[in-house]
Order: C-alpha cells, then structure tokens, then sequence
C-alpha cells in the first residue's frame, strides 16, 4: 500500500534524541478525580465560550457549560458530575501566567453521565452535522486547538483532493498519538471516515512516522478492516514532518504558503486525536471530555494519561512520580512546547503533553555567543529562511529588513535554535520581533482610526454649521417671503442629505478598512499576542499610546493558527 | 523564564573551531615532512599572539574573555596566517601579521561574526604589500634543516640566492619571462623543482589539505558548495587559457596543486564569517575567488592571488547574498 504514494521532501529539519520509547512501554491510563476541576472557556482559537451554567448549579458529566461564541469558537463540557463552585478567572498554561474566565467544578465522585445522543449521520445534513461538531467541543488535539467544525467544509471546488490524518507526531517525548493509534486504531479510521463524508474527500491518507512501527501496523489493520480506502502511510522521521504545512508537502508535493489555507489547495489536515475524538462525538454522542496526556521527562514512571480537560496538572504528574529534583513543567514537546507559569495549571484541549523538567534536563541552553554565519541554521530551517539574516535584524530591531526576509514566513519550529552551535535562542528574538511589529502596526491603524475620527469629526461640525446657517438663511428668507420680496433659496439645505450619506459611507469603508487586520501579522501565536499585551500595557503605562491603546480601536486579533502550524490544527 | 526550544544539539562554537584545527594537521604534517619543522615555530609565535591580542581585546571591548577566548577562532585565525606566510619570515613578521588579523581585521568591526573581511588575507595583503621581500622568500624544498630554519626565524641574516626559494608559481612565472621560454619545457626540464603536479613538496602539502578538506565536509563543518565552485572555477578557466596557449599558460592541475589553491578551497574561502551565506551565493563567492586569483597569478603583480581575490570578494558578500536568497517555503516566482 504505501509503496504506491511518492512521498516528497522537505527542505531541512532535525533530528534530535526521540526520548519516545520510555513512554511507551505501559497502555493509556486513567487518572482519579481531582479534588477540583477548572474548565476554562477559552479552549479553542478564536473566541471564548459564553457560560451556560451559574454558580451552586448541579451538572452531569458531558452538559455544556459553555455555549461557542459565534463562528469562531467551540463548547467546553462538563468533564464529571458535580457542583459549579465558581465562575471566575484562573491562571492558563501559559508562559505569560495570564487569567482567564473559567468555571471550576467540584467533582461528586458519582461520575454520572447526562444523556448522550449519538447522531445519525445518514438523516443529518452537513450544517447541522458542523454545528454538532462544535456543540461538542472539537478542536485540533494536535495543540493548535482550531474550531474542528470550521475545517469540516469541502474545499471551493465542493470536494477535496486529499484528507490528511496527521499522525505524525515528530515532537521528541510525546507519545499520546502513537499510543492512540496503536489502543483505538479502529476509532480514528472511523474519525477519519466521517471526516472524509463531510469533506468529500478524494483521498485519506494517514501519515506516520516509521519510529511508530506498532502504530503504523494498527492503523493498518483497522483501515484494512474498515475497508474504506484510509490510506496508512510510513513517512521518514524528521521534525518537523508532524507540522501541518511539512506533512502536506512530505504527502502531496503541495507547498501551502504563509497565510494561505491548505483548503484552497485541495487539502484538509486533522489530528489522528481529532479524528477519534469526532467519531467518539457522532457515534456516542460523547463530547470532548478528556485527551491522551504523555507524562515524561524527569519523572519515574513516564506515560500516557486519559486526562479529564481542567484537570491540574500536578495532579497528573503526580501520578508519574516527578523524581525530587524537578522544577517546572512545559506544556508541549521539547521544540514548541510552553513552559508553564505555575504547576497547578489546568490541563486543557491542547494539552497533548506534560514533560518535567529539572535543572539538567530541559536545562538553560549555555550562554549565548556571537553569530558566526555559520548557517547552520538556514540549513535546519523547513520554511527556507535564513535565520541568522533574521536574528540580525531583529536584534538591531530593523524590523522593516526583517520583514522582508520573511520573518512571518518563520513558524517558529526551533530548528534553528536546536542547531545553533553559538546556542543563541534565534526563535525568542523572532517571537520579540514579530510582537514588536504587531503592536506597532495596531498602534499606527490605532492612530489613523482616531485621526480619521477626528477628521469626520472636524467635517461634521463644518456641516452642522453649514446646516445652522441654511436653516438661518431659510429662515430670513422665509422672513422676506412674508415680507413680501422673493429670495434665492438656500442651496445647502438642499445638499444636506446627501453629503451626510456620503460621509457616513467615508466613515463605513474606512472603519472596514481598519478592521482587517495587516496581512503579516494575522493569526500570531497565543504566546505572541500575550507578549504583546504586555507589550501594549508597558506602553500604555508609558503614556506612549495616549488613548488610541484600548479595546475600541483595534480588532482582537483573530485567534490563533500559527505557533499552531507546525502542529495539526 | 526560558522558552522553546528547551533541548539543544550538542554543538558549540568551540567544537566547530577545534574540528578547523584538526583538518589543518594532515597539511601541516606534510608541511613539516616535505618543507621542515620551522612551519611549528611560526605557529607556534602566532598562536601565542594571537591569543593574547584577542584577550587584550577583549577585556579593552568588555567582553567577557574566558568565554570568548575558549572558542578557539583565535587560535584557527593564527594558523591560517601562520600557514599562508611562508615558513621561514622572521617571527616580528608572524607577530604583526597576526596582529593585523586580530585588532584591526576582527576586532575593531566589532569582533567575531562581525568582520567582513577574511582575517589571515588581511594580514597577508598587509605583509605582502609592506614586505614584498621577505614574504616571496620560501625555504627550498627539503634543502635548509631545522636548525637553519630556525635562525632565519630568529632574525638571521639572509643570503637570498643560497637559503631561499620562490614557489613553484614564482619560479614558473619568472622562466616564463625569459625569451623563447615554454610552460612544457620548463616544467619537463625542471621535474625536481616543479614536481608531478604542481612543485615538488609543496603538492604533498596540497594533498594534506585536501585530505583535511575532505574530512571537514565529512564532519558537516563546511559544505561542498565553496570548495567545488573554487575548484571547478579554477580548472575552467586555467584549462581554457592552457588549451588556447599551453605554451604560456599552466596546466590546471599545477594550479589547483600549487600556492594555496587547495588552502584556499577547503580553509580561507569557506570562512563562514565574511563569506557568502546562501548555497548559490557561495558557489558565487567561491569561483569569484578562483577567477581573480587566477587572473593575478597570470596577470598580476603577485605570483599568488588568492588573498587579494577573497578580500575583492569579500566586498561583494552583501551583495550576493542579497541576490541569492533561497526561495521560501510555500513562496513562488522567485527561484531556489
Ligand atoms: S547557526 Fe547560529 S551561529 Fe550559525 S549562522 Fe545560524 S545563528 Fe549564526
Ligand atoms: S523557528 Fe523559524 S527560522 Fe527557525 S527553523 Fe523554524 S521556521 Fe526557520
């Protein structure tokens, strides 16, 4: 089977120490009930959930207590039975340590399920069928936690060329992938079956990595089983493969640009995780409660967890048996993964893993030393850029030159950094340049917007005034009409109207231009625009964005893809 | 907080300058077998300078020095300045020139990853313009002992004719300014100056550093492209003048095996710093070099070019570099 699909290359990539197999010798296991659960309502990109449960009220594992926010955004469930104890904000795992809403539940113990519908695909249109998916909370498990439904439409065309079950998984120490195929083949081919219905979809295939021999031979089987044409592919390891851009080259040949979806080429890339959680969602009925966590690093007893999302994480890790010497935990692998700002954070969707670290491992790269333009890094770079052209420039904050060489380009993969014989972390200066030139930008479409405001402002008072000396001249002239002597009538009362449609049309098409966001800096990561906040509070602070800094003026940014593209969305 | 990537290569500045200095031993072995052992007095005398000018520099810029010092740029600098000066010049001579490499070449631009010129072809250009004399003075093949060497070293007095050689390019280039004279001639009657290839000795010391290039490219510290683009440049065009004129022009082999062609190719070209970056920029870069030096070496002032053609084309890097930017990934129009 796999013989027949040429497989292409990459340019770049590395190959670190897997550190895969110590997690993978026991099965996926199950965790206790924490003391408390804290589901936060902001679990996918885009916007948060609006909660539909208050405090003091009773829920049932699976109810939803968060409702999606318009298109972009996805449900949280109930992950147990048991009492809303709060409805607040908590910290996230995220390096900022920033709060956000979420609604703590404390558990019953009972584990009692609310009904569950599985849904019949055959009498449901696809609409309806896109609306379940994000009633149930489907997002990509591959960490960058896009609204599933969003993605569940057939390219342009009506149909797409190519399905890609990404199962990859070239991040070194995760292992939650490998284990689920290898545990629940048959429900990802089933996942991935749905996937291809609502897509329409010419062809399946999944692509795995040939360090994965146990899962490649699962998936393999149950397809064979399936017998719906799910095409189980070995694709040679290198990170970053499992990236959704380098495995729809690695599959297709097809090269999706920056900014561009990969739908417009006929392409559609799922998580192996998502895929299994959909058909858990339509043939069960079971919204998504809970995900595959790897556990490892500087632990005991390194594995994989069933984790409930809004579980604390030192609650998991707990259960591993962090070895004394451990000091923080990252969420993610070893290359993109977050470090956490706190150790009582909770697990959530995009969560595939938990690695603890200790002050040898995961340790302090050495200090840094100067650049050599040795291009080492250009070299390990899968979007072919010249890293090091890019650190210079970001460095000196020639962030113009830096744009220019496609900074936005960079999906901060860490290749770079990995190789970097000087150990200079390259990717922190283009996480700072890309954050630098966000807020600028916002605050430059900030400062047209209030001068436009101004502008329409200045225009209005000239038109009031104008109108005020219509209606004075109407008046005296009407005065003269009694008076007995005719008088030309006044023009401008006349012009009124129509000059005010126009302005207010100015008004519109400018606001609307102001809306979209500038093409480059679209979709930063979480992390980045969490930087940028800082950013932007530092300034405000300073007085430099006078007023134009807050909310009003610039749209929040449109959740989330990128620090996301080399995962699965 | 530190941030992703939480793991590393284990790589370091230090390693890639270290794995430099070993490729160099095969070429200086040789040296020492076939020339003498006074090339590991020069070496020595610049490797001490140039240590102690880069810590001095160090601590005048505030940098920490035990941290940079330790990468061994330093030290890689010096050898190269050591090897491309011939190996009897008096040790005041190494000492300036590593002198010129470190303070002024590296340092003064703001130090290492930072000069845009290739350090030991500054201070090469710099000791052959003010020391025409005593930089074309060789020691002759396998004829003037250590201990000789060594007195030369020391600031001995020079009997020019009696102790000291021209390289097989000097020598080459002045019998072809004899009337009547002919490239097959003089290389066929004088097989024991000029050797199979390209000067007897000296093509040995060209075989260590291939060798040692060889290893580099293995070892991942250079790519093929500068060297192959140096040596493909320099075959083509010394064996395009050689077919129209072999009675004027040398052989390619006796270029790419003489001088410091394969020094060149595999060491001073591919000095990432102040080289082109880009993969069709080095192929660039690279046969830049081998033309103009091929262009001095015939035409020129000096019977070896490579120096100049680096520091020429070293100018040119920003250039190329801007020129020949790889296509980005998912871009199109522009080619890879
Ligand atoms: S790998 Fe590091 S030292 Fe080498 S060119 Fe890139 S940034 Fe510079
Ligand atoms: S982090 Fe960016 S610049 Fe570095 S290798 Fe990855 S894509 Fe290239």
């Amino acid at each position: 089977m796999k013989a027949l699909r040429r497989l292409f290359d990459f340019h770049g990539g590395v190959k670190p120490e897997s550190g895969k197999s110590m997690s993978t010798t026991s099965p996926i296991r199950p965790v206790p009930l924490p003391a408390r659960l804290v589901v936060p309502l902001g679990q996918s990109a885009g916007d948060a959930a609006i909660p539909l449960v208050s405090v003091g009220q009773k829920v049932l594992k699976g109810e939803r207590i968060g409702g999606a926010n318009g298109k972009v955004s996805a449900a949280v469930h109930a992950p147990t039975s048991g009492t809303v104890v709060e409805i607040g904000t908590a910290t996230m795992p995220h390096p900022s340590g920033l709060a956000a809403p979420a609604i703590s539940i404390e558990p019953d113990g009972l584990d009692r399920w609310a009904d569950l519908e599985p849904v019949n695909l055959r009498a449901t249109p696809a609409d309806q069928l896109r609306d379940l998916a994000r009633d149930a909370g489907l997002v990509g498990l591959g960490g960058a936690v896009f609204p599933t439904h969003l993605k569940l439409h057939p390219g342009r065309e009506g149909h797409t060329h190519t399905l890609i079950i990404n199962g990859a998984e070239c991040e070194p120490y995760i292992t939650c992938d490998d284990l689920l195929m290898r545990e629940r083949a048959a429900g990802v081919v089933r996942g991935a079956a749905i996937m291809r219905e609502l897509l329409q979809a010419d062809h399946v295939v999944v692509g795995i990595e040939d360090n994965k021999p146990e899962a490649i031979a699962a998936m393999q089987a149950a397809a064979a089983q399936a017998g719906t044409g799910v095409e189980v592919v070995a694709i040679p390891t290198r990170y970053p493969a499992g990236g959704a851009k380098q495995l729809i080259r690695v599959l297709t040949g097809i090269e999706v640009p920056y900014g561009e979806r990969s739908t417009d080429y006929g392409v559609q890339c799922f998580n192996v995780g998502t895929a299994y959680a959909l058909h858990q969602a339509f043939d069960q009925g079971i919204p998504l409660l809970s995900r595959v966590v790897t556990v490892s690093g500087n632990v005991e007893r390194p594995g994989n967890y069933e984790v409930l999302i809004g579980t604390p994480m030192e609650h998991v890790v707990a259960l591993a048996g962090p070895r004394p010497d451990s000091n923080r935990y990252i969420m993610g692998g070893p290359m993109m993964g977050l470090a956490m700002p706190r150790l009582d954070v909770p697990v959530v969707k995009a969560t595939n893993a938990i690695l603890v670290g200790s002050p040898t491992l995961f340790a302090p790269p050495p200090p840094e030393q100067a650049c050599i333009r040795c291009g080492e890094c250009a070299r390990a770079c899968p979007a072919d850029l010249q890293p090091f052209e890019l650190y210079w420039f970001s460095r000196a904050r020639n962030f113009g030159k830096a744009q220019e060489y496609n900074l936005f380009d960079c999906i901060e993969c860490g290749c770079c950094a990995y190789v970097c014989p000087s150990h200079i972390p390259l990717v922190d200066y283009y996480r700072f340049a890309k954050s630098e030139i966000w807020a600028r930008e916002r605050e430059k479409a900030a400062a047209d917007q209030a001068r436009e405001r101004f502008e329409f402002r200045n225009f209005r008072q000239e038109r009031e005034k104008e109108e005020k000396a219509a209606k004075l001249a109407a008046k005296a002239a009407e005065t003269h009409a009694k008076l007995g002597e005719g008088a030309a009538p006044a023009p401008a009362a006349e012009d009124d109207p129509k000059k005010a449609l126009i302005a207010a049309a100015l008004a519109r098409a400018k606001a609307q231009k102001d809306a979209v966001t500038p093409k480059n800096t679209e979709g930063l990561s979480a992390e980045t625009r969490a930087e940028i906040a800082d950013i932007d509070k530092r300034r405000a602070e300073a007085g430099l964005t006078g007023a134009t800094a807050a909310g009003e003026a610039a749209p929040p940014a449109p959740d989330d893809k990128p620090a996301a593209t080399t995962r699965d969305a | 907080m530190i941030h992703s990537p939480f793991i590393r290569k284990p790589a370091s500045v230090q390693q890639v300058m270290f794995t430099v200095l070993l490729a160099l031993v095969p070429g200086i072995a040789a040296y020492v077998w076939q020339i003498g052992a006074g090339i590991l007095v020069n070496l020595a005398i610049a490797t001490v300078t140039a240590l102690a000018a880069e810590a001095l520099m160090l601590r005048i810029r505030g940098r920490p020095v035990g941290l940079s010092l330790g990468d061994l740029s330093a030290v890689v600098t010096a050898w190269l300045v050591a090897l491309c000066f011939p190996s009897i010049v008096p040790w005041w001579l190494t000492v300036l020139g590593v002198l010129v490499a470190i303070v002024p070449a590296k340092h003064l631009y703001g130090g290492l990853g930072q000069n845009p010129f290739n350090p030991a072809m500054a201070a090469y250009c710099t000791m052959i313009v003010a020391y025409p004399a005593l930089m074309s003075q060789w020691p002759p093949v396998g004829e003037l002992g250590f201990a000789a060497q060594l007195d030369l070293i020391l600031g001995g007095a020079r009997d020019l004719d009696a102790i000291t050689a021209a390289t097989p390019l000097d020598a080459l280039r002045t019998g072809l300014r004899m009337e009547g004279a002919n490239v097959a001639t003089l290389l066929e009657q004088n097989r024991t100056a000029f050797g199979v290839l390209g000067g007897r000795g000296w093509e040995w010391v060209a075989l260590g550093y291939l060798a040692g290039g060889l290893f580099l490219l293995a070892r991942g510290v250079i790519t093929w492209h500068m060297p192959a683009a140096f040596i493909a440049a320099l075959a083509v065009i010394s064996g395009a003048f050689w077919l129209a004129h072999p009675e004027q022009f040398a052989p390619p082999l006796f270029h790419l095996a003489s001088g410091g062609a394969m020094l060149g190719a595999f060491f001073i070209v591919t000095d990432p710093v102040s080289g082109a970056t880009t993969p069709r920029g080095k192929l660039l870069f690279a046969a830049g070099v081998a033309l103009v030096a091929y262009l001095i070496r015939n035409f020129g002032a000096y019977p070896e070019g490579i120096a100049f053609a680096v520091l020429l084309m070293n100018m040119c890097v920003p250039l190329v570099d801007m020129k020949t930017q790889p296509r980005v990934f998912g871009h199109r129009g522009e080619k890879s």
